[in-house]
């Protein structure tokens, strides 16, 4: 037994040596023989593992693929069953009411391009069922968009200004202490932020700003909570870019007369441009997609604005909000979150392809 | 002379900027070193006098007053297990097998592409793949403790396996090449060369991850709704609910006092988390000093 394990263990050919260890009378010919059969079905028998193991790794492997498949697959198909979907939609200037087909609507599908460019966005669940209908999604897109422009400037104005103390004033030490504090307030669950959104900022705003101008929900308030959520991915992403802009670089300016700040300003900030306009594109991305802190602080209602100072509805915040209430399977209410979804999938892909893309294609490169 | 008292107000002025930025650049640290700071004394001042035995040992009830946790926390621990027995074998598999199996190819290259895409889906957006897949399809409309798991866990692969990957990488390749020089295979360099030298750091990374899994709150609230829970959990198609969950329900009502039970739920997750990430730096640190010596 312990000579297999042995041969196991080194992988070698050793097995024979091992054998009649004490003797030492020549192992005979047919002993050799038997040897030899054993190495080659050992051998096997590590060939066959090998080859099984590598069977299994792969399948692990093409789970990712079927992951992204999977989702593809479910926003799709669910996406088609909305847009096969006959639904009552009112007529263009008919006011909001009950919706009967050959009165004040028609039963039509919900078109692509009237979902994408609609500016009405009324699904209209329960206990609104019989009202007229109107699918356009741009109030969403709106409102997601106005709380993740409050986040970015946030977070682009923090977390630069945190990324060029971090690599080009701060001492090692200091360095030391601030980024772990920067990694717990990354690690904060959004759920926490959205507390604090809603309860907190939120009571604070009203107060600032006055009760007339803005309410318990607003897109200002989830967008300075999600700045800086989000403001810990920027100051990582800009610090490593900034850092790896050549020593020499910075010594020349320095050789020449120029203070910290021109350095910073004049020659790292450039040369690392790429990687900061990246981190920017990915925060953003994050806040497109980023749930909880709309969905408890931004509010309810799907409104079609770009003032930060009201309460929007996002994409997330819709498809919890419909995904909470009992929906049934299979009515367009269902397929509405998926069809949302499918939209959110793809703003956030093309947001995230682009920012890898703007790192590899404007990279300055040093020897 | 003129000339020289320009060039010195110049200079003057320049550094007189450098300072001021110095301050500017230095006062964005600030802001969000004191945003957290804000944070965390409002959730520690208003859980204040409500964090005790009798919240940790209660169900949920409509009286903040004799509301508490249990099920949340038993659903937590519930969920986080379940969902590390499914990604951790399945997330270190993927990694071994780019790391040392995976030719260098155009497949190889689409699965790693494939892998950091899926790091950036939105959370929500698993939700909806859950509700389809594991929810709708699988268990017939069923939400369950497993329902929600498998989410998470798909949530959660690219990051394990990114984890697990740069853990593999530390590896000194030196390490490999002697084993193969032994004429070992592939697989036992793996198993006896690779995996004992990159557990300690890819351990920490998963438990980092899972830290990530029981904050989640959008995927989960999606697969499994908002339920009034009053029992533990016994087996994995039971129904659940979660930390946040349970947090994201007090937070909404409107009473004041379930403000103050949404604090102390707070408090109790941050204090999880602050564990595990505890636990993945005290594991770090011990490898850490094992690889210098």
């Amino acid at each position: 037994m312990s000579v297999e394990r042995h041969a196991v263990g080194l992988g070698s050919d050793a097995l024979v040596t091992q054998e009649g260890t004490g003797t030492h009378e020549r192992p005979s010919t047919l002993s050799l023989r038997k040897d030899e059969d054993r190495l080659a079905k050992h051998r096997a028998r590590r060939h066959f593992e090998q080859a099984a193991v590598a069977w299994v790794l792969r399948a692990a492997a093409l789970l990712s693929i079927l992951t992204t498949i999977g989702i593809v697959a479910v926003l799709v198909s669910q996406s088609i069953g909305f847009f096969q979907e006959e639904v009552c939609v009112l007529n263009e200037g008919e006011p909001i009411k009950p919706c009967e087909p050959g009165v004040n609507g028609t039963m039509t599908h919900v078109g692509i391009v009237d979902f994408l460019t609609g500016t009405n966005w009324s699904p209209l669940f329960k206990p609104y069922r019989d009202l007229g209908r109107s699918f356009g999604v741009l109030p969403l897109v709106a409102g997601t968009f106005v709380v993740a422009a409050v986040a970015g400037i946030v977070s682009l104005t923090l977390g630069i200004g945190a990324a060029i103390f971090l690599s080009e004033y701060a001492p090692e030490g200091v360095r030391r202490v601030i980024k772990p504090i920067l990694e717990v307030l990354a690690g904060i669950p959004t759920v926490v932020y959205g507390y604090f959104a809603l309860l907190t900022i939120g009571p604070v705003l009203k107060a600032v700003i006055g009760d007339d101008h803005i309410g318990t929900f607003s897109a200002l308030s989830a967008g300075l909570v999600m700045g800086i959520m989000i403001m810990p991915m920027v100051t990582t992403l800009s610090e490593d870019a900034m850092i790896s802009v050549p020593r020499s670089l910075r010594d020349a300016a320095y050789a020449l007369g120029a203070t910290r700040f021109e350095v910073a300003t004049k020659v790292v900030v450039p040369a690392a441009l790429s990687g900061i306009v990246s981190s920017f594109i990915l925060a953003v991305s994050r806040a497109v997609g980023e749930t909880m802190i709309v969905y408890l602080a931004a509010g309810g209602r799907p409104n079609l604005t770009f003032n930060p100072l009201e309460a929007v509805q996002a994409m997330t915040a819709f498809i919890v909000n419909v995904a909470l209430g009992d929906t049934p399977h299979g009515e367009i209410e269902y397929y509405t979150i998926f069809v949302v979804g499918l939209l959110l999938f793809l703003i956030t892909l093309v947001m995230n392809i682009m920012g890898r893309w703007v790192v590899q294609r404007f990279r300055q490169q040093y020897e | 002379m003129a000339l020289q008292t320009q060039s010195n107000k110049r200079k003057t002025y320049r550094r007189a900027r450098d300072n001021v930025f110095a301050g500017v650049f230095l006062s964005s640290v600030v802001v969000g070193v004191l945003v957290l700071a804000w944070l965390l004394i409002e959730v520690f001042v208003d859980s204040f006098g409500w964090l005790d035995w009798q919240f940790l040992s209660s169900y949920s009830s409509r009286h903040p007053v004799e509301a508490g946790v249990l099920a949340p926390i038993a659903g937590t621990f519930w969920v986080i297990i379940l969902t590390a027995v499914m990604t951790v074998p399945v997330g270190i598999a993927t990694a071994v097998y780019l790391e040392e199996f995976a030719p260098s190819n155009r497949v190889t290259r689409l699965i790693q592409l494939n892998i950091s895409n899926l790091a950036g889906v939105p959370s929500v957006v698993y939700g909806l793949l859950g509700l389809a897949i594991f929810v709708q399809y699988l268990f017939d409309g069923q939400r369950s403790l497993l329902a929600g798991a498998l989410t998470l866990s798909l949530l959660v692969m690219p990051i394990v396996i990114i984890a697990s990957q740069e853990a593999i990488r530390a590896v000194p390749p030196s390490y490999r090449d002697a084993a193969y020089a032994m004429g070992a295979t592939r697989w036992q360099v793996v198993k006896m060369v690779v995996l004992p030298q990159a557990i300690p750091s890819m351990m920490s990374g998963i438990i980092l991850a899972m830290s990530r899994a029981i904050g989640e709150t959008a995927p989960i609230l999606v697969v499994s709704s908002l339920v009034f829970i009053t029992y533990v959990p016994t087996s994995p198609t039971d129904r659940f609910t979660v930390l946040p969950l349970q947090i994201v329900t007090w937070v909404s009502q409107p009473q004041d006092d379930f403000r103050h039970i949404a604090a102390a739920a707070i408090v109790i997750l941050l204090v999880m988390l602050l564990t595990m990430n505890a636990a993945a730096i005290y594991i770090r640190a011990k490898f850490q000093r094992r690889a210098e010596y």
